[in-house]
């Protein structure tokens, strides 16, 4: 809030260059930017606390509802998203860790490293390109048609809104599948030289059960930990894939906030974001001690 | 033998036991030859304006204009040669992340190391902004201190330090703690050496392997949200054209068909991260005790 509060001159930015100075003088007293910075802060703080996050400058509408306004959005492509990276990482990391001299898991591991080097803005040009600009198969911006199941508003439960889902989760999964593959690759390695895998072939339980049930049971709890805090780090990284492909979210909604500086959206944006990580961190937490009892054993114990 | 260069003899045949590493770090010294001498080796001066001429902006690759001159890449929305600005832009690209990089190695190997020596409540405040500052991602630390600070060459290498800082801090603290209990330490503190004198010549030394790995992925990982940043307009001024601001001038006639002005400075982006990052990668193969 400090710093945000005394970067650039919003009056600036707000009133046509051709008002003249008793104009001026009305907006900077109508934004309360004429108090002197300490009295701004402690203003800032008691409405806070009554969850008045202040109106933005731009909109006229208050922060904290125009943020949440666009969370859906955000929310619904970083969690296709998600589902769209496991989908793929898993099997490939599992394949790649099962056979990790095979060719097909070099090819595996070697495309992992580069989707770790891709910037993700321009992947999503590149597929802006291919697939909205040269074969029109997918739209390139927007939401598309948002239908209603469950009374829940989305565009996923729409064929048009999933059509202008799908480029940008792709997008936004790129980078997650590449660490999710990785993952599921070194749990698998490590897993695959316990004793009980040993045990559960010795047994002569099939390949495949060992696979989808042994493995993957116990690889599960590594990567649902990562993938929780994960989730976090996609919603940060829609700010850029929401800025590519025009999607309606809060992540643009920041980035056209920092241009503009609309100051009272950032900063309820970043307190929103980091309760939303606390929050987070939480669940991963107790998922965890679901899926690992001896988590929950030692926590007894003490 | 020199036991410096028989070290580093050993050191290369280890490295070179993978192919792709060594052609990715060829691909980087080549990068980085470009890098530097970039007004050596670009065909045209893209910003000077004498040179430039806006009768030729966004043509095609392979194209010529009409005095004769050969665009490789084509030409940009202001008639500039794509191939001079990919090469002036990886200067301002390579410049930011290697410095950003160097000075966050610095200040978090100072953090970490000085966090293991004195142990108590210095470290446990010191690891505790680290695990804060971790548990978010880096972007999203990157853009709140460029909200708050607003854009700008030195704010993007400050914020791009404040975001890698935090992983040498961790790297060289969990290194000095399995030095700290080495003889080596011991004895040093036997001969009444000063704690910095400890600290920063027998532990240091010591951890850079770790460093030096994490060193390379954190450069890479630097360059490339340095792309993103400016992509959005959030990071480097128009002044100072980076990769990722060409990639982002070229979106705007992307629709249009013109796709080469955004896709060639992608690509020099991509091969520049991802050598690195390949580099990167076997060097902590080498370095994982685990793996052998």
């Amino acid at each position: 809030m400090g710093g945000v509060n005394l970067v650039g001159d919003p009056v600036e930015m707000l009133i046509n260059p051709e008002a003249d100075q008793a104009e001026v003088e009305r907006v900077i007293r109508e934004l309360g930017l004429d108090r002197p910075v300490t009295e701004q802060y402690w203003y800032f703080l008691v409405n806070a606390f009554k969850g008045d996050l202040g109106d933005s400058f731009i909109f006229g509408e208050p922060a904290l509802k125009l943020i949440i306004q666009r969370m859906p959005a955000t929310l619904e492509l970083a969690l296709f998203s998600l589902f769209i990276s496991l989908v793929i990482a898993i099997p490939l990391g599992i394949f790649a860790g099962y056979k990790p001299e095979s060719k097909t898991s070099k090819i595996i591991m070697g495309g992992s490293i580069l989707g770790f080097s891709m910037p993700t803005f321009w992947v999503g040009i590149i597929f802006i390109m291919i697939f909205a600009v040269h074969l029109g198969w997918l739209p390139s911006t927007g939401r598309g048609e948002i239908g209603t199941f469950l009374g829940i508003n989305s565009s996923l439960f729409t064929l048009n809104g999933l059509s202008h889902v799908f480029l940008p989760a792709l997008n936004l999964a790129l980078f997650k599948i590449s660490s999710v593959i990785r993952l599921t690759r070194a749990g698998t390695r490590e897993i695959i030289l316990q004793d009980y895998i040993t045990f559960a072939r010795s047994k002569g339980l099939s390949e495949k059960r060992i696979v989808l049930v042994h493995i993957l049971k116990n690889i599960l709890i590594p990567i649902v930990t990562v993938v929780g805090l994960e989730f976090g780090s996609l919603i940060a990284f829609s700010t850029v894939t929401e800025t590519v492909f025009a999607w309606p979210g809060m992540g643009k909604l920041i980035i056209d906030s920092i241009y503009n500086l609309d100051r009272p959206v950032i900063v309820a944006y970043l307190m929103i974001i980091v309760t939303f990580f606390v929050f987070l961190n939480l669940i991963v937490d107790i998922l965890y001690t679901f899926l690992d009892p001896r988590v929950r054993i030692k926590g007894d114990s003490q | 033998m020199n036991p410096k260069v028989k070290k580093i003899k050993e050191f290369w045949k280890d490295f070179s036991s993978n192919k792709v590493a060594v052609v990715s770090l060829i691909v980087f010294m080549l990068i980085l030859f470009v890098a530097v001498f970039a007004p050596l080796v670009s065909p045209t001066d893209p910003y000077d304006l004498n040179t430039v001429s806006i009768m030729n902006s966004r043509l095609a690759p392979f194209s010529e204009d009409f005095s004769g001159n050969y665009f490789l890449l084509g030409t940009d929305g202001a008639g500039r040669d794509m191939v001079s600005a990919i090469f002036y832009g990886l200067r301002v690209s390579l410049g930011v992340g290697v410095l950003s990089g160097i000075f966050a190695l610095i200040i978090g190997s100072f953090f970490g190391i000085s966090a293991a020596f004195f142990g108590g409540k210095y470290e446990s405040v010191v690891m505790r902004i680290v695990d804060i500052q971790l548990s978010f991602p880096s972007i999203l630390v990157a853009l709140i201190i460029l909200a708050a600070f607003g854009k700008g060459v030195e704010k993007t290498i400050i914020a791009l330090i404040l975001v890698q800082w935090a992983y040498y801090a961790r790297t060289a603290r969990s290194s000095a703690l399995v030095e700290l209990n080495k003889e080596y330490v011991d004895a040093a503190r036997c001969l009444a050496f000063s704690n910095t004198r400890i600290m920063f010549k027998h532990i240091l030394p010591n951890c850079m392997a770790p460093l030096i790995v994490v060193g390379t992925l954190q450069t890479a990982h630097a360059i490339s949200l340095e792309a993103t940043l400016s992509f959005l307009g959030l990071g480097l001024p128009i002044t100072e054209p980076s990769l990722g601001l060409l990639i982002g001038n070229g979106f705007e006639y992307m629709y249009s068909g013109d796709y080469w002005i955004s896709i060639f400075p992608g690509v020099a982006l991509l091969i520049t991260v991802a050598s690195i990052n390949l580099v990167g990668d076997h060097l902590r193969d080498m370095f994982n005790p685990r793996l052998h």
